[in-house]
């Protein structure tokens, strides 16, 4: 499933982030690398954006993002 | 000036993540030392230092925040730049100074091994060491070091502890070249495009791994509790409001002291300098152009000072990340980043800070978007236009018996404003500034005590900017301004112009609220004959239609240096004295009481009504048209600024004196 889908709260492993571009690439470079766990915290009030811990600290990012990162459980 | 001189002069720059501690460590080596500027041809904020290293004095470069060197925005252009020596009016720096937070170590790390790959010395500045061992961690400093090949530094920057020994470790790594501590290939046909991303987080994990003991319990980060309540779904927004509303009635409230008092000191020198000086041009050009231009937009600087400082509160606290979570969606529906509100919510008290505020967004796009929008929200210096129109034609009115109709009107000003301003945005971000949407990755950093000492500096910086400008270009401005009313001189001859006085102000004569003095006569005879007055009558036709004579028509040209310049050139024009202030009950006489060269009243509530309309939405600020050439580093922008503002401000002022004219309105 992608990081959107995954419930609030959840811990989850990311498998792949997919896309070319420099969204992809800056996701990359900020950690969000397959292999990393990642947990999702909160929504914002009006469903996006959302932030999720990983590799120690809190990250927010759209839905756009989000759809991007495919995760497992 | 002998080249060895130069060459002595090292260069270290420091460079780090955002919110890992490196202004304050900067604030902290060079003290007061400092100078700001911009990055030849770009907007990227240049800052520089003077660092005491081994007895010498170096020079020391404050990279932007940074989360990579490979580039993708303009400040990782600029960051790579200079660090490979590229960037014009920079020396290739001799050393670079890592700031990596403990707290955040792989991530930080991350942009550390880049920098190895410069071939320029690094010396890590570990920042938050206190903070990570106090949430339950151990770090082995040494094997950090070891791990990494070059030295690693603890540094608590508020208290100065560490800063010794970096200077030490610098002054060693001077002149030799690191070891990239990873191994990488780029042929490796596996590795895909992001290959290398990936084998530096593989030897970061491994660092960590072998320095760094987590402790077990997951103690629960006061940061979380605080963001249980501030980005909550329904109490987060209600406090955001609240303290929004709580930041601009300090800014009203706590400004208005300073503001009264400096806009007294002004008048005082300009008494004095009158008192003091022979009459004639020079003390003219120094009391009616200079003190009173400068002085003119000086008195700002209270609210500049207080809008800055709560900037830097939230900036620091880490709020800001979070109220532009909160709004991002709403604020996207529109085009912009969650980011753009703040310089928005800050151009209600003044567009200049609120487009200085600008550059924390990443995106050139959204940021030149934000840019052009901002100047609709209603600022401070719209507000004695306001109060004057509304005092003069609908003070003491109310509607449905307790709704005061000033305080409806000025809340339909701003309202015209924001709306203008979304639908602007809206088509900017459909036609010239088409983008797709930027990538919007944030951080949402731990909360933090704000450092006293980074905010003080921040204040400082901006009032100095400000000051700058108001003593070039304003000033510039103000005098033009005065030489334009003042020029050419007609001849004084009090019989003939005290009738011409008498028949633009009878009334204020009448009612005897207006002393006609003697002196002030000429005032307004000159005026007319000056080359403003001219200007005045050339463009009546024009202004014509929005039910304005030419004596508003001046006030107007004056007005596009500053809004609230319309305000005194008025009471010039009314002549009812210069030291006149907005609430002024004469002047507000003197408004209701105005006749048009025949006859008629100058001012209905109709008109008063159309200029309004016409202030909140006209570019009429020149030092908001020179920060956004200073931030769009062309002139393109403020000249398109300029002119699509004040077509639009036409445009509503027409449709507004021409739809209530046919509406059987005054």
């Amino acid at each position: 499933m992608t990081l959107t889908e995954l419930p609030i709260g959840k811990d989850a492993r990311v498998i792949a982030v997919n896309g070319e571009g420099r969204v992809t690439r800056r996701l990359l470079e900020m950690g969000v690398i397959p292999g990393v766990s990642v947990q999702k915290i909160k929504m914002a009030p009006f469903g996006d954006p959302v932030e999720i811990r990983v590799r120690g600290y809190s990250l927010a990012m759209r839905r756009t993002e989000s759809d991007a990162i495919e995760v497992s459980v | 000036m002998s080249d060895n001189e130069q060459n002595s002069h090292l260069t270290i720059a420091l460079a780090g993540n955002p919110n890992a501690g490196k202004t304050t460590l900067f604030n902290s080596l060079t003290g007061l030392k400092q100078k700001v500027a911009n990055y030849p041809g770009v907007t990227v904020e240049r800052k520089e230092g003077a660092w005491t290293l081994d007895g010498k004095t170096v020079n020391l470069i404050d990279l932007p925040g940074l989360y990579s060197l490979d580039v993708t925005s303009l400040d990782e252009q600029i960051a790579s730049d200079i660090i490979r020596g590229d960037q014009a009016g920079v020396p290739k720096p001799d050393a670079i100074i890592a700031v990596v937070d403990a707290t955040n170590l792989e991530r930080n790390l991350y942009l550390v091994t880049q920098m190895f790959e410069f071939g320029v010395p690094v010396v890590i500045a570990l920042t938050m060491i206190d903070v990570f061992e106090k949430q339950g961690h151990e770090i082995d400093i040494e094997m950090l070091a070891t791990q990494l090949k070059t030295p690693v530094v603890a540094v608590n920057a508020k208290s100065g502890r560490g800063t010794q020994g970096l200077a030490e470790q610098v002054a060693g790594v001077i002149g030799t070249t690191p070891e990239i501590p990873y191994e990488y290939r780029q042929e490796d046909p596996n590795s895909g495009p992001h290959g290398k991303i990936f084998a530096r987080y593989n030897f970061i994990a491994n660092v960590v791994q072998e320095s760094v003991w987590h402790s077990d319990h997951q103690s629960h980060r006061i940061t979380d509790k605080i963001d249980r309540v501030l980005t909550h779904k329904f109490f987060g927004l209600v406090i955001l409001v609240a303290i929004l509303l709580l930041v601009f009635q300090t800014i009203f409230s706590w400004a208005s002291l300073p503001m009264d008092l400096l806009e007294k000191g002004f008048g005082a020198v300009g008494d004095f300098i009158k008192a003091e000086m022979p009459p004639g041009m020079l003390t003219d050009l120094l009391v009616d152009g200079i003190i009173a231009g400068v002085g003119g937009v000086v008195v700002f600087l209270p609210q500049i000072l207080l809008l800055f400082l709560f900037i830097s509160l939230l900036e620091d606290s880490g709020y800001m990340a979070r109220a532009a979570f909160l709004l991002d969606k709403l604020m996207s529906r529109v085009g912009l980043h969650g980011k753009a509100f703040l310089p928005l919510i800050s151009s209600f008290a003044c567009a200049i800070p609120g487009i200085m505020a600008t550059r924390t967004i990443e995106s050139r796009r959204d940021r030149f978007a934000t840019i052009m929008i901002a100047p609709f929200m209603s600022c401070s210096a719209r507000l004695p236009v306001y109060t004057l129109m509304i005092g003069a034609f609908f003070g003491g009115k109310y509607v449905l018996g307790f709704v005061s109709v000033g305080a409806l009107l000025m809340l339909v000003m701003y309202s015209i404003g924001i709306i203008v301003a979304i639908i602007v945005a809206a088509i900017l971000k459909r036609t010239l500034l088409k983008a797709p949407p930027p990538p919007f990755l944030m951080e949402l950093p731990p909360y933090r005590l704000p450092n006293l000492r980074t905010v003080l500096q921040n204040m400082i910086t901006r009032a100095w900017l400000f000051l700058k400008r108001a003593g070039t270009v304003i000033l510039a401005i103000s005098i033009i301004l005065w030489a334009l009313m003042y020029f050419p001189r007609s001849s004084q001859k009090p019989e003939t112009s005290s009738q011409n006085v008498t028949a633009a102000v009878p009334g204020a004569v009448a009612t005897g609220e207006v002393p006609a003095e003697e002196s002030q006569l000429p005032e307004s005879e000159q005026l007319k004959n000056s080359f403003a007055g001219k200007l005045g009558h050339a463009i009546e036709p024009v202004i014509k239609p929005l039910g304005f004579d030419w004596k508003i028509g001046v006030a107007l040209i004056a007005s596009f240096a500053a809004r609230e310049v319309l305000v005194s050139t008025l009471s010039i024009i009314y002549n009812v004295g210069k030291e006149e202030n907005e609430e002024s009950e004469t002047l507000i006489s003197a408004v209701r009481d105005a006749k048009t060269d025949d006859g008629k009243p100058a001012w209905t509530p109709l008109t008063a009504l159309t200029l309004m309309v016409f202030f909140v939405l006209a570019m009429q600020c020149v030092s908001t048209i020179a920060v956004v050439r200073r931030e769009t580093n062309s002139w393109s922008w403020p000249l398109f600024m300029t002119g699509y503002m004040t077509a639009l401000a036409y445009i509503a002022a027409l449709i507004t004196y021409q739809g209530g004219k046919a509406l059987g309105f005054e």
